[in-house]
């Protein structure tokens, strides 16, 4: 940093007040992001509104249709099917993600060199890609022969079918995306645990309180704003985050009979598969209107964004 | 090891901990097990892929060398280096502006474009995706690099916790820099930049990562295989060799030591970002 003083002369060289030249920098820093973001963001949530009044074909000829799609919408098996399994999978998935996340952050909380390394290894998942990650799994479940489906007859299970049983491919692919997420959710929980200062749980042993009484009446209490956190982002992940696209489309591409096929995979399909990107959009509308919805309700209750203990 | 335990008194601590420590051992093995079963697997001959033993009979080079040879598997690797790289250098630039500015300049509306930043944060690719394509599409950008590139740049996440990061940073150090006649821009290259070198670089090696290991907006947008990203081809390796698990378990290691790697190297870095962000 050059702490040279240059002459006062040379401050003045612009007709522009001080406060005009800072709007004007201001502008001009935000400039890109804001520009991108509006094109490639903004503009698509608006967009995914208004295509959904039309009938798009894949080569780009749109004919207004009103309110077609949001009535084909509702009469579309398929589409309720969707709608069922993202609430399937939404509701295995976000109570998991929370027990297993704080379980192994409480499992893993003291700082120390062997903990370090257990945390890794926990972490190393998420490190993968999820392409990865559902070729593996996909392997180890193989029918009869994968590593996995060889254990089941020992546990009496006798001989399912991970993938291939719409009784099971769902579970199948929400014990992955728990497998893929949970460090994930570990380092968030050790982080808010971390804000949790000592001193109460000296004061609790004092009082004599046991591992239980402590854990129920200091951390959980305590851990409210990183428990509202992840339980947020957690639902956010669990309707549309790209986990549950990669490893469904890799693994089932939907099926076997719908049972996996989540709202993002079956827009997905729909739009590129069957090129009808009006009627993907319509549905796309509403998980854009829901997400926003709870970006809104997140920035109130966190008053703009600060989920720290304060 | 000497601090006290937070949940447990003195005389209950060293039994619990042999407890505590063998079950988080146990667990921790159950988790990476999966990783490990890809290496093995890739080490070995197509005939032994479905054997029940995690070290192969005869390690061999085979599977990697099939996978790097028979299918373009190098052209994918570059161009999703060339891709993350891109990425990664352009979306810090334009964060660290932004931040920098949302932070510590005053603008007219400078809340109000806050706001509306922050609104898109919870919006993922999965939700957006058609109407992106079509916009893209419209540019003529599909089958681009720029196609890839560009709309992977914008996302709110970065210019959050940049912002965060500058609004923590005591005013003084500007101050200096005030005084000497500099103008915003080479307080913000000079000054700034420099302070920011540590969450620069744990938003690097998170950016990243993530674009990597994206495969929806690739697949989506580049249909044309000269331009396939590694996570595209492996995909597709799958539907056209999907019975030989020995291959496809050695592509995917070749997929994931790149990120295993970065992960070994920075895990401090990589795990203390996300703890202190609290934010992906």
């Amino acid at each position: 940093m050059s702490t040279s003083v240059r002459p006062k002369t040379k401050f003045r060289h612009s007709r522009l007040s001080a406060r005009n030249r800072e709007w004007i920098a201001g502008y001009l820093f935000v400039l890109p992001d804001a520009l991108g973001l509006l094109v490639f963001l903004g503009l698509p949530m608006l967009l995914s509104l208004v295509l959904g009044l039309y009938d798009v074909d894949g080569f780009g000829a749109y004919r207004f249709v009103g309110m077609a799609n949001y009535t084909k919408m509702m009469r579309d098996p398929l589409f309720w099917q969707s709608a069922k399994v993202t609430a399937l999978y939404a509701l295995m998935l976000v109570p998991l993600l929370y027990v297993c996340g704080l379980s192994l952050a409480l499992l893993v909380q003291k700082t120390n060199r062997f903990n370090g390394v257990i945390r890794s290894m926990f972490f190393a998942p998420h490190m993968v890609s999820l392409i990865v990650v559902a070729l593996v799994w996909q392997f180890l479940v193989v029918d009869k022969i994968g590593v996995l489906s060889r254990l089941t007859p020992a546990l009496g299970l006798g001989g399912i079918s991970f993938l291939g049983d719409p009784d099971y491919a769902l579970f199948t692919v929400v014990a992955v995306s728990v497998w893929f997420l949970m460090g994930y959710y570990m380092l968030i929980f050790l982080g808010g645990l971390q804000d949790i200062p000592a001193m109460y749980y000296e004061a609790a042993t004092m009082d004599g309180a046991g591992p239980i009484a402590k854990f129920w009446y200091i951390t959980l209490p305590l851990l409210k704003p990183t428990s509202f956190f992840v339980i947020m982002i957690s639902m956010v992940a669990a309707v549309a985050g790209s986990q549950a696209f990669d490893i469904i489309w890799v693994m089932t591409g939907g099926g076997p009979a719908n049972s996996t096929s989540v709202l993002i995979v079956y827009i997905y399909q729909q739009a590129f598969s069957f090129g009808a990107f009006g009627y993907a959009a319509a549905m796309a509308s509403i998980l854009v209107i829901s997400l926003m919805a709870m970006t809104g309700l997140m920035f109130l209750l966190t008053r703009g964004g600060r989920f720290s203990y304060e | 090891m000497s601090k006290p335990s937070l949940y447990f008194s003195n005389s209950q601590v060293t039994a619990v901990r042999l407890i505590w420590m063998t079950v988080a051992a146990i667990l921790a093995l159950m988790t990476v097990f999966p990783l490990l079963w890809m290496v093995s697997i890739a080490f070995k001959g197509a005939q032994e892929s479905f054997s029940p033993a995690l070290l192969p009979s005869a390690p061999t080079w085979s599977n990697f060398v099939y996978v790097l040879t028979e299918v373009p598997f190098i052209r994918y690797m570059l161009n999703s280096l060339f891709v993350s790289v891109t990425v990664t250098v352009v979306a810090l630039f334009f964060h660290s502006m932004a931040g920098y500015a949302l932070a510590r300049l005053r603008f007219p509306g400078r809340e109000l474009i806050f706001l509306a930043i922050f609104s898109t944060l919870l919006v993922s690719l999965p939700v957006v995706i058609v109407p992106l394509f079509i916009i893209v599409r419209a540019m003529g950008m599909l089958n681009t690099y720029g196609g890839i590139i560009i709309p992977s740049i914008f996302n709110a996440f970065g210019i959050f916790l940049l912002r965060q990061y500058y609004l923590s940073l005591p005013r003084e150090i500007e101050e200096a820099a005030v005084m000497d006649g500099a103008g915003y821009w080479r307080i913000y290259w000079s000054v700034i930049l420099p302070l920011s070198k540590p969450i620069l670089s744990a938003l690097a090696i998170l950016f990243f990562l993530a674009n990597w290991n994206a495969f929806l907006w690739p697949l989506t947008v580049a249909s044309d295989q000269k331009f396939w990203v590694v996570q595209v081809g492996i995909a597709n390796f799958k539907s056209e060799y999907s019975a030989a698990w020995n291959y496809m378990l050695a592509a995917s290691t070749i997929v994931a030591i790149p990120t295993l790697v970065l992960f070994l190297v920075f895990q401090r870095q990589i795990m203390d970002s996300i703890k202190t962000s609290g934010l992906k």
